[in-house]
């Protein structure tokens, strides 16, 4: 009769990391095997902004500022902001399937934190979400935007940040559902109008005052805002410019360490019978 | 250390809102048994299942594994635990050795050791030539072989599984139980299982009857069988009750009415029958006699048929 000392199995504690790494992994591996997730989550917000963008094109006036932009090049930050919010929240989606039927059953019951578990689904549908958002990035000259080398830089950490706090919207809204189609109606009611009313689809400076408070309180609104001014930065920004930028870093980052948060408190707190 | 039983379930009740689960559930199983706990669906196998695997918490009541508290000591009770559910827990997408590396990492294995480990256990369940393809490629009997490979590979003490034998063919279940023992021999693990077949209940040395969250039977499959007369009568009739009636009248007998069959247990059945067929004849259709099963010992304790829940 063995002892507990005399299993074979290493003793997980002595890697957080592994297990963290190992499920990371997994989530991009699975991801990449399934083609149409991978071409769904590029393809509707593609769609969009050549239909969008075009549609609407030069009927289109800046109150902003720049009046030669036309709609296909405004609409351009929102889009990829779209793709990060697709790309991250579905890959959460897998939660709520698998956990009655299918991989998270035994995770659940495996000897590691939750909190290793939250953090590699996160980081997964974080690193997803960001290489389609870079992808779509290539796209920037059809919008006639030349982004210059260290507005490329930035545009990319903002993605991450703002691929990172969707994901963990994303973890807030699956981890309690019972089924998908739950989902998809918070998905509609909530997080849509999310990206709406984020300045991604239309500038605050022209919609009513309510709207612009909506976009102010709207956290996705820095993310758009963010990757906005990055891609039109000529050299580094300075004085108002560069403040402007830091509140969108820092409101993102602070958002997403939030939903992060969040997360771990409600995949820790038992609910239903469930542990 | 080693005298004390794998599993300890004392008092164990369950309630999800009104509807309680189980009320009050109490058995030990001792260390290398293959333990069955046999109950319809809804009698509260899984949920006492999910408690045991630490899925769920139980409203009141303890359970130990090893030694260990499964409500206070989750971190040790897991590490013992080899989990077998049953709905697939297999990512798809990966491939049958994917999937068991990435199960051994959140064991902490790592390495050349879990490479060897993982080559080794795809071997024992005749998947050796099918590491590396993807799951979803694999017939439903070898997913099942790839998920008992994922729940031993890193040597548990203790192997949880719930209706192992779903969707596996008479072959294939036979399979399965030869390689339930061989564990056993070899790593002296021990098997609790959840099943609605009676006939798999009977392969466990020791089973324990769930039906509407109690422990209504316990003990060895021939023990429980020997509680019942030497063979069961039953009669099919079409007015099982006014039947039954009368044989309990003339006969000084204690026959039971299970939907339209009257059941007679006794030590002598082939010489009633005889008795029977002199003074009831034309009253029933048919009339077997049949040594006990567990199905007889589940319908003397509850006063149902097996299938017929509620």
């Amino acid at each position: 009769m063995t002892t507990p000392t005399q299993i074979e199995s290493g003793d997980p504690r002595s890697s957080i990391w592994l297990p963290v790494a190992s499920l990371w992994w997994r989530e991009v591996v699975r991801f990449y095997r399934q083609p149409s997730r991978v071409i769904g989550g590029l393809g509707s917000p593609l769609l969009f902004w050549v239909l969008i963008g075009s549609g609407i094109g030069s009927s289109f006036r800046n109150p902003a500022g720049d009046a030669e932009m036309n709609y296909l090049e405004y609409f351009f930050p929102g889009t990829l902001t779209m793709i990060l919010l697709f790309t991250a929240i579905f890959s959460t989606v897998s939660l709520i399937e698998d956990r009655r039927e299918g991989f998270l059953q035994a995770v659940l019951v495996a000897p590691i934190s939750r909190g290793s578990i939250v953090l590699s689904k996160i980081l997964g549908g974080t690193t997803l979400a960001a290489l389609q958002g870079m992808i779509f990035l290539f796209l920037l000259p059809l919008a006639g935007v030349r982004p210059s080398l260290v507005g490329l830089v930035a545009a990319v950490l903002m993605i991450v940040l703002v691929a990172f706090a969707m994901t963990g919207l994303g973890f807030l809204v699956a981890w309690p559902m019972e089924s998908t189609q739950g989902f998809h109606s918070i998905m509609n009611l909530f997080l849509i109008p999310l990206w709406l009313l984020s300045g991604a689809l239309f500038p605050a400076e022209g919609a009513a005052t309510a709207v612009q408070w909506v976009i102010r309180l709207n956290p996705v609104s820095y993310g758009v805002t963010g990757i906005r001014e990055a891609l039109y930065w000529r050299g580094l920004p300075a004085g108002a410019a560069l403040l402007s930028w830091v509140t969108c870093v820092l409101v993102t980052f602070v958002f997403g360490l939030f939903t992060f948060a969040m997360s771990v408190v409600l995949a820790l707190r038992p609910a239903g019978g469930r542990r | 250390m080693s005298d004390e039983p794998a599993v300890v379930v004392d008092g164990l009740a369950h309630r999800y809102g009104e509807c309680e689960a189980l009320r009050g559930v109490s058995f030990a199983v001792g260390r290398g048994e293959i333990f069955g706990l046999l109950g319809p669906n809804g009698g509260g196998k899984t949920t006492l299942f999910r408690i045991l695997s630490t899925s769920f918490l139980a409203t009141a009541g303890r359970a130990a594994i090893l030694g260990f508290d499964v409500a206070r000591d989750v971190a040790n009770v897991r590490r013992q635990l080899g989990v077998v559910f049953q709905s697939p827990s297999l990512d798809k997408k990966l491939t049958a050795a994917e999937n068991l590396r990435h199960h051994g990492h959140l064991y902490g294995l790592r390495g050349g050791a879990l490479r060897s480990r993982i080559a080794e256990m795809l071997s024992r369940v005749g998947l050796a030539d099918r590491a590396s393809d993807r799951v979803e490629h694999l017939s439903g009997g070898q997913q099942r072989r790839v998920e008992l490979a994922k729940g031993l590979l890193h040597h548990p003490r203790l192997l949880l599984m719930d209706e192992p034998c779903t969707g596996l063919d008479p072959g294939a279940r036979r399979d399965l139980w030869d390689y339930l023992r061989q564990v056993r021999e070899r790593e002296g693990i021990t098997i609790l299982l959840t099943t609605h077949l009676m006939d798999e209940a009977a392969l466990c040395d020791r089973v324990g009857i769930l039906h509407r969250g109690e422990i209504v039977a316990l003990g060895t499959p021939a023990e429980l069988t020997a509680t019942i007369g030497g063979e069961v009568v039953c009669l099919d009739s079409p007015d099982a009750a006014s039947l039954a009636r009368r044989i309990a009248e003339k006969l000084a007998l204690a026959p039971r009415v299970v939907d339209d069959e009257v059941r007679i247990e006794h030590d002598r059945g082939h010489e009633l029958v005889t008795r029977l067929f002199a003074e009831f004849s034309g009253e029933f259709r048919s009339v077997t006699v049949r040594r006990p099963t567990l199905e007889d010992v589940f319908i003397q304790r509850t006063g149902h048929r097996f299938w017929n829940e509620d």
